[in-house]
């Protein structure tokens, strides 16, 4: 299959080939916005029409049951203060560890620099598994249903202290840390009264990655908790999910009072409008950061 | 190149020698603690393990646990079922992405780009329990669009989705696409645009056509971009999307036989500690040899393109 199409500038397009291009890249969008778009609309939908209509774009009956029922066992509520506390602690910390230690690397003086990046970048290439990872979490740790299970495996990132280290080393003069130095300047006032605050936008787009990883995380829960007062967003929504199989296969009446527990179809939609809604609202704002971080990260092995 | 004296008397200026290794400190307790000490638990893998004896006092097995591995009937198909779907992704999802930035980058300047832009990104923002729900909205058996709207139309019966292993593929395909090539595209595009616009002038002034200006500068100026990409790829040959396979599928039995890939595997394994770390220690060590052989081979080829 061969790749070829054009490049350069856009000087090139005629007018026919850009309007078959918007065609295309609109019909893109749809398959892109039409999946979000219908779990919107069924979030919206009277339970009652789903079984005649199925799901449509367009509700047939429009209600605001689902939303009131999501919202009322108040596990939603739940889930959202601790997804909101591990995302914030997990960024705020993991940020700080990270630059941290990407700070020496990012130095030339530092001699035993290339050791501690390869360190920490030998993890990316081979791992211990799932298993070890496991018991360590669980019989030495002892992370197994606390708060902290939720964000400190996943404080440190290798990618993102490689980012941040190029970040600094790019952006921050050396002359400017030196004459700090000569100043009479300790590394630790360097660090917190120079680089950091040049540091603002590669910090401001790590951070936004963290945030990312953290609000979606569905992994850490499904490993290390099984207390339900602690399950986040993700994993209520996966929990809940999961439990729609469960009850069609055994779609006999006999589990009727099963079918009372656990919530109807439209109200597992809106507990998914409600779990991805904020990100949905937020990532478009930030768009170019991520975009840039993505690409230092791709380019810098 | 400073020469610290080290007959330094004050503190602080101890202080300050040591101050890198004290930021790196914290950075590398958890680096250790998370990404080392599992490595250490690799010994499991040869033992015997049962809880109340802990790992020190389980007993020695040797290869056993790689035996019962390797003598599992499922183990080849997963094997092949992990293999394949990563090859497939890796190629079809970096040829989708970089075909979609090149066709993107054609577009003349309008307001509408920016729109397809934070369109495409928006699948990749979406965790895969999320992506799990969108899918289940197609697939749902008894409400979903597939059949409740789409088969009907082209006059076709319903189909259990989630009980019939031969669509995953395809269905996980898709899924895997529709979720990355949005933002992977982006990636490409910004590289695209940093290629020196005065290579292209050169070529039409030499008569080059769109599709020779493609092939001769576009495309070689993203080698770097896509090698490393390849590279990194290739250490998780026998790695996966553990919430694709897991969370799209909906854990559904039936579908294992297409839907099972290593990762998964081991998860549901873990009840069998040795047997799954010989898993994943299967795993990580060929994902770890393929990532060496492909960066040298790399190498060979054009060494600027190389990871390290």
């Amino acid at each position: 299959m061969r790749i070829k199409k054009k490049n350069v500038g856009n000087f090139e397009t005629s007018n026919l080939e850009n309007i078959i291009l918007h065609i295309f890249f609109f019909l893109l969008s749809i398959t892109f916005l039409y999946p979000v778009l219908l779990v919107i609309a069924v979030s919206f939908t009277e339970q009652s029409s789903l079984l005649q209509y199925g799901y449509r774009l367009m509700p047939k009956v429009f209600t605001l049951d689902a939303y009131r029922i999501a919202l009322g066992t108040g596990d939603i509520l739940n889930a959202y203060k601790v997804t909101i506390g591990s995302t914030i602690c997990g960024t705020v910390l993991g940020l700080f560890i990270m630059l941290l230690y990407a700070y020496p690397l990012s130095r030339k003086n530092f001699k035993r620099k290339s050791y501690f990046t390869f360190f920490a970048y030998f993890t990316t290439l081979f791992s211990g598994g799932l298993v070890p990872w496991y018991i360590l979490c669980t019989q030495y740790l002892h992370l197994h249903n606390t708060f902290a299970a939720m964000f400190v495996p996943s404080l440190i990132s290798v990618w993102d202290i490689i980012i941040l280290r190029t970040f600094i080393s790019v952006n921050i003069p050396d002359a400017l840390i030196e004459a700090a130095k000569i100043d009479g300047c300790s590394e630790f006032r360097i660090f917190w009264q120079i680089v950091v605050p040049l540091s603002k936008a590669g910090i401001a787009t790590i951070a936004l990655f963290r945030v990312l990883v953290f609000w979606n995380d569905y992994y850490l829960p499904m490993m290390l908790i099984s207390d339900s007062k602690l399950y986040n967003l993700q994993y209520y929504l996966q929990v809940i999910f999961l439990n729609i199989q469960i009850l069609a296969q055994n779609s006999s009446a006999a589990n009727s009072t099963l079918m009372q527990k656990v919530p109807m179809e439209t109200t597992r939609f809106a507990m998914c409008v409600l779990t991805m809604g904020p990100i949905l609202f937020i990532y478009p704002f930030f768009q170019k950061y991520f975009i840039k971080g993505m690409v230092i990260g791709s380019v810098k092995g | 190149m400073k020469q610290t004296s080290k007959k330094k008397k004050s503190l602080s200026e101890c202080i300050d020698k040591f101050s890198y290794y004290i930021m790196l400190f914290p950075g590398f307790i958890l680096i250790f603690i998370f990404g080392y000490i599992p490595i250490a638990g690799i010994i499991l893998a040869f033992k015997n393990y049962s809880a109340p004896k802990g790992i020190l006092g389980s007993k020695w097995c040797g290869l056993d646990n790689f035996r019962a591995f390797f003598r599992t009937p499922d183990m080849w198909a997963i094997t092949r079922n992990t293999i394949c779907y990563n090859l497939v992704f890796i190629f079809t999802g970096i040829l989708f992405a970089v075909v979609l930035a090149l066709l993107f980058n054609e577009l003349r300047k309008g307001t509408m780009n920016k729109v397809y832009q934070t369109i495409g990104m928006m699948p990749y923002f979406l965790s895969y329990v999320i992506v799990a729900y969108l899918v289940y909205s197609f697939l749902g058996s008894t409400y979903g669009v597939m059949n409740k709207t789409v088969l009907p139309f082209l006059g076709m019966d319903p189909i259990n989705w989630y009980a019939e292993s031969k669509y995953w593929p395809i269905i996980l395909f898709v899924v895997k696409n529709w979720k990355g090539i949005g933002y992977s595209s982006v990636v490409y595009l910004a590289a695209i645009a940093g290629i020196n616009q005065e290579f292209y002038e050169a070529a039409r002034i030499d008569g080059a056509n769109r599709f020779q200006q493609a092939f001769y500068i576009t495309i070689p100026c993203l080698k770097t971009i896509i090698s490393i990409q390849l590279i990194m790829s290739m250490g998780g040959l026998f790695g996966g999307d553990f919430g694709l396979f897991y969370l799209v599928s909906m854990n559904q039995g039936p579908l294992f036989s297409t839907t099972n890939v290593l990762p998964t595997y081991i998860y549901r394994s873990m009840d069998k500690v040795g047997f799954a770390t010989a898993a994943g220690l299967y795993a990580s060590l060929i994902g770890f040899i393929l990532v060496l052989i492909s960066n040298s081979i790399v190498k060979k080829l054009e060494p600027e393109n190389s990871l390290f």
